[in-house]
């Protein structure tokens, strides 16, 4: 092999401390070295002719440049390298200026230093093997997973771009919890005014495939070409025959007996449904858990009904599978559970606050119903155990957030501006009302916020009380409400009619399971983790996978709208282009040798390992073996560090090439 | 540097994308240490075979370092959490056959710690010079090598 | 069953008659009661407002003697006798430091392994059903309010018993004598503890406010476990009719002596006798004798 040396002086940022020309000339000795130079810009159109030159006249194979910080240079010299006619990975760099020059300042300390740093990168380089960058094709389709505010942007971003979409949304109707909400801060727009005429856009468009009522189940392959199964729930509907007409609706016998999710529990529903008026798609779904049929096998009232025969009471459970580009998790979050649907309050913190027991203590989602024009009492201020007005609420804040011994230490964010937007709204209904606010601290940071919250104070006369409340019992039909005013020092009694606990934004329930699924990590509190918090907001470790929304952690809709078309972006940049290039430098497995003991898989971080068969000549399968995805590989070789067997190795850096690097300065410590 | 100071060899085997840079940065930082260290770059700590740093010692090294990402920032992310527990372990064992743990360095320096590497580059001098030449297993290995 | 039985102060003075129910209601359900010798105070009050190393060691001193005993479980039916033994094992285990002191003052090494139990637990152990099926006079009469007060299930991470903002476990017990329970909403609210003595004024209201919620409520009788509860909550009431004239007396008794009542025993023989509010009245809504 002959390797060509180049040894750059920077200028007098090398030269000043390193002599270059020394460098160059024992650079020469070492063994496999047939040319070897100094030149005073390396990286200049001149000093990259030199390389070019000679490797063109002196033949060379490889090629050591000793010059500034790979990170700084290494795409110039490899490139250089590329057009004279050698492999691009046939070129290594030795960093002497960052590592050696401007850190020392003895000449002859940093001249030895920058002839080892030569040596190991000859003996490295001479262990190179050429390489070709890995191509993998991108299937252009996205699957946004699901149907709020975020995932509804993300698909329709992308699919606005011209690329399909696959929607995936777990409940009957996209829209999720925006869907709910009466109006939103800090302008007091109806939530279901900007939000409708959007779903309708997803759900009338050409590159738009919903799948409502859907799960996912199973997601393989890796960035550009993941498989997805996707479970289609039974919804015992025909969704081609039926046309949303709501008759079964109306005849189902079962009214009011269902808990109706949509409505926080503060209504009921029939045994088959839409979640709300303005669902899309607009078509029921019955819930077996309730429907008399099911229970019973008599009735059939909604098949008697439907004039078109739409129902079908023996559907079953369909898996999809959709082949895609990319992934973007929009799963969204959950409310604190304060007891509304038992077997739903997996956390329970708040005893004193009469979770559960008292039916007028409520969280925000259900005052929005309450507030919400269409919701159970069509948007008048009623308390739920007997439809009265209340004239005196009080609004907790932080229930659940920023408390590490009941709750989440993190704050929900959210909470301040609703609640604010809350007894503002209460104000504005019942003018003679009385609406007090327990608080921590105020955090109304965003456009219009702090004035917004300032306008619930001094233009409705919300009355804001710093302080945590202790309890809340029933004294003569009155929830007595007692706290501590931490700024008057004193404690508060207040007689209330209705409570709402600002309780904390957790994650999803099965967020842990969807992460394993798709091989996203998660934080402590079961939120998605995004790569870096502040350069890679919406991308995970797992390439081609994205977050949007309140998945990620506690959000309001213009943040997460904004992380949901950012999301979108990301996934454009992906099918930009028709191949990705990958650095080959992943790991290998030498199949004779490999035992199958799979210590690579355990600490892959990727799931990069497969197990892959050992046929006999029978096809028999015999055994199994480790095999890496290249797809999947990010080569950063710690399966290469584990295995027992030295049966797995990180191209670019397997075990010789590193013995020999340290070989390679030994000669000078000896 | 006067003639009579002892000057040990120090070995470190880095990660690419936290400790490199950060050597880097001391660099571009014009930051001085002594010189008396050999740069191994691997993409991650998460790489490093203890096998690396017995044959760096083989090879003559006084004192070996592994640096990488910090807990959390590791580029490959659980690398460098890896390579600590290979590292505790290992450094057990090295104090186990009699070697003093002194010769042996983990470290987290991140892209934005050039001090931090100057630092710790300069401690891990200074205390390998303090506990002198690493003659025992250079012997051995010398007789070792002679047999072979 | 055998269990290991701490009465303190409390029970051989103002509190006698739950130590007098609760023997012979233990005696009726099979449980043999041994007391520790030599046991001394459980470092309550005094003790841990002057000095930290006493409040510990004292029951640090009483757990080994059970220890020696060969306890496997210690009855402690005062609820701040319960809550000192519980919480300075809890202590020791937590605080090395701490133990080392410990052990220098005792004069041993700690190693206690006896579990530290209260009335509601004990009769947890006995069983709902043994009560049931015992019970002569049913209680199905009269409506119960349970207080636990602020020690019996205080801090939770040391007691890890029930609930501590809405406690249920004695509701249920009493449940097995027929007996019907109230919600209410002052089941472990302050009664003002030991400021009975130097803080009349304080803990007059505070009583009054539990008394209040109870009847309001509907209960013909308040449940305690806790003779300082019971002391402040049934000694006080002529106070309070003396500052609210309107005020209406309810009676109040021990755990033990509602189940001893529905167990067939005489008000006499469980000490109700000695109580300042008369509770004939409840008696004779169950047929009872007094």
């Amino acid at each position: 092999m002959k390797i060509g040396v180049f040894v750059c002086h920077c200028g007098e940022n090398i030269g000043k401390t390193v002599d270059c020309a020394t460098v160059a000339q024992r650079a020469a000795k070492i063994p496999g070295v047939a040319y070897s130079v100094d030149n005073k810009y390396m990286c200049s159109d001149p000093g990259q002719n030199v390389i070019k030159n000679a490797i063109r006249e002196k033949k060379l194979d490889a090629v050591v440049v000793a010059s500034c910080s790979p990170h700084m240079h290494e795409k110039t010299f490899r490139k250089a390298a590329a057009d004279a006619g050698i492999n691009k990975y046939l070129c290594e760099i030795a960093n002497v200026r960052e590592q050696c020059s401007w850190v020392h300042d003895n000449i002859p300390d940093a001249t030895d230093k920058a002839l080892d740093l030569v040596r190991i990168a000859v003996e490295k380089v001479k262990r190179n093997i050429p390489l070709t960058a890995i191509r993998v094709p991108v299937t252009k389709r996205a699957l946004v997973i699901g149907g709020g505010i975020s995932g509804i942007q993300a698909a329709l971003d992308i699919a606005n771009s011209g690329f399909e979409v696959v929607l995936v949304e777990k409940e009957p109707s996209i829209g999720g919890h925006m869907s709910q909400l009466s109006e939103t801060f800090p302008t007091l727009d109806c939530s279901q005014c900007i939000l409708t005429p959007r779903m309708v856009e997803v759900y009338q468009h050409p590159k738009i495939k919903l799948l409502t009522y859907s799960e996912v189940e199973k997601v393989e392959g890796f960035i550009g070409n993941f498989t997805v199964t996707i479970k289609k729930k039974a919804r015992s509907i025909d969704e081609e025959k039926c046309t949303g007409c709501g008759l079964c609706i109306q005849k189902c016998p079962i009214k009011k007996k269902a808990f109706n999710e949509f409505e926080e529990g503060l209504a009921t529903r029939p045994a088959i449904y839409v979640p709300f008026p303005q669902a899309v798609p607009n078509i029921p779904v019955i819930d077996r858990s309730v429907c008399t049929y099911y229970q019973t096998g008599k009735c059939q009232m909604c098949l008697k009904v439907c004039g078109r025969e739409a129902i079908l009471f023996e559907q079953q459970d369909t898996l999809v599978t959709e082949e895609v580009g990319s992934i973007v998790i929009a799963t969204g979050y959950k409310l604190y559970s304060i007891d509304k649907k038992p077997e739903d309050s997996e956390i329970k913190g708040y005893g004193e606050y009469g979770y559960g027991k008292y039916k007028d203590v409520i969280d925000g989602l259900q005052f929005e119903r309450i507030a919400s024009a269409s919701g159970p009492t069509n948007g008048e201020i009623l308390r739920p155990s007997d439809k009265t007005q209340p004239k005196k609420i009080v609004f907790i804040q932080c229930v659940g957030s920023r408390d590490e011994q009941k709750g989440f230490s993190y704050c929900s964010k959210i909470c301040c501006m609703y609640t604010a937007k809350h007894a503002m709204l209460y104000k504005h209904k019942v003018h003679d009302g009385e609406a007090y606010v327990f608080y921590m601290d105020i955090r109304a940071g965003g456009k219009m916020y702090e004035e917004f919250v300032r306008r619930a104070i001094e233009e409705d006369g919300v009355k804001y009380i710093r302080g945590r409340v202790s309890k809340i019992y029933r004294q003569n039909g009155k929830y007595i409400v007692k706290g501590e005013d931490t700024i008057a020092g004193m404690p508060v009694v207040i007689d209330a009619d209705m409570v709402v606990l600002a309780t904390a934004m957790v994650a999803q329930p099965n967020a842990s399971k969807l992460a394993q699924t798709i091989g996203v990590p998660y934080d402590k509190y079961g939120f998605y983790q995004e790569v870096h918090p502040k350069l890679r907001p919406v991308e995970v470790s797992t390439a081609g996978v994205f977050l949007a929304g309140a998945c990620q952690s506690p959000k309001d809709i213009p943040e997460s709208v904004a992380m949901a078309s950012a999301a979108a972006a990301k996934s454009l940049v992906l099918f930009g282009s028709d191949y990705l290039e990958r650095e080959p430098t992943v790991a290998v497995v030498n199949e004779a040798n490999c035992a199958g003991c799979f210590y690579c898989l355990k600490v892959c971080p990727y799931n990069a390992i497969e197990k892959k068969e050992v046929k006999n000549k029978l096809g028999e399968i015999i055994d199994y073996i480790a095999h890496v995805n290249a797809g999947l590989c990010q080569g950063c070789g710690t399966c290469n560090a584990t295995c027992p067997s030295k049966s797995i190795e990180l191209i670019g850096f397997n075990d010789e090439q590193i013995y020999a690097e340290i070989n390679a300065f030994s000669e000078s410590f000896v | 540097m006067s003639e009579e100071k002892f000057q040990p060899k120090i070995v470190a085997f880095v990660c690419n994308w936290c400790t490199y840079t950060g050597a880097d940065l001391a660099g571009t930082s014009r930051l001085k240490y002594q010189p008396n260290v050999r740069l191994i770059r691997l993409p991650c700590t998460g790489r490093i075979d203890p096998v690396f740093i017995i044959k760096a010692f083989e090879k003559g090294a006084d004192g070996v370092l592994v640096s990488g990402c910090h807990p959390g920032d590791c580029h490959y992310n659980l690398g460098n959490l890896h390579a600590r527990r290979r590292f505790i372990l290992f450094s057990e064992l090295m104090n186990y056959v009699g070697i003093d743990s002194s010769r042996l360095h983990f470290s987290w320096v991140s892209a934005s710690e050039g001090k931090k590497w100057v630092d710790v580059i300069n401690e891990v001098i200074d205390t390998v010079r303090e506990v002198g030449p690493f003659k025992k297993y250079q012997k051995i290995n010398k007789e070792f090598v002679l047999h072979e | 069953m055998i269990v290991g039985y701490y009465p303190g102060c409390s029970l051989t003075g103002t509190g006698k008659e739950y130590d007098m129910s609760l023997r012979k209601v233990l005696s009726l359900l099979d449980v043999q009661v041994e007391e520790i010798n030599d046991w001394c105070c459980c470092g309550a009050t005094s003790a841990h407002a002057t000095n930290h190393l006493l409040s510990v060691a004292l029951p640090a001193r009483n757990l080994m003697l059970a220890q020696k005993q060969n306890l496997n479980e210690l009855l402690a039916p005062c609820a701040a006798c319960y809550n000192r033994l519980i919480g300075s094992k809890h202590e020791i285990s937590h605080n090395a430091d701490l133990k080392k002191k410990v052990e220098f003052v005792l004069e041993e090494d700690f190693n206690s392994s006896t579990e530290v139990i209260n009335i509601v637990q004990l009769l947890q152990k006995v069983g709902k059903e043994k009560i049931k099926s015992l019970v002569k006079v049913s209680l199905k009469d009269i409506k119960v309010a349970c207080y636990y007060g602020c020690l019996l299930v205080r801090p939770n991470a040391v007691t890890k018993f029930d609930d501590a903002e809405n406690p249920t476990s004695m509701e249920d017990i009493i449940s097995a004598t027929g007996a019907l329970t109230v919600e209410w909403n002052y089941k472990t609210e302050c009664c003002g503890g030991a400021h009975s003595i130097a803080r009349k004024d304080i803990v007059t209201f505070l009583s009054k406010n539990i008394l209040d919620d109870a009847k309001l409520n509907g209960a013909h009788v308040i449940v305690v476990a806790c003779p300082m509860c019971h002391s402040n909550l049934d000694m006080r009431q002529r106070a309070i009719k003396k500052l609210y004239p309107s005020h209406e007396e309810i009676p109040v008794l021990y755990l033990s002596e509602l189940i001893g009542i529905a167990l067939g025993l005489n008000g006499k023989e469980l000490g109700i006798n000695l109580h300042f509010v008369d509770a004939i009245n409840l008696l004779q809504m169950v047929k009872a004798e007094m």
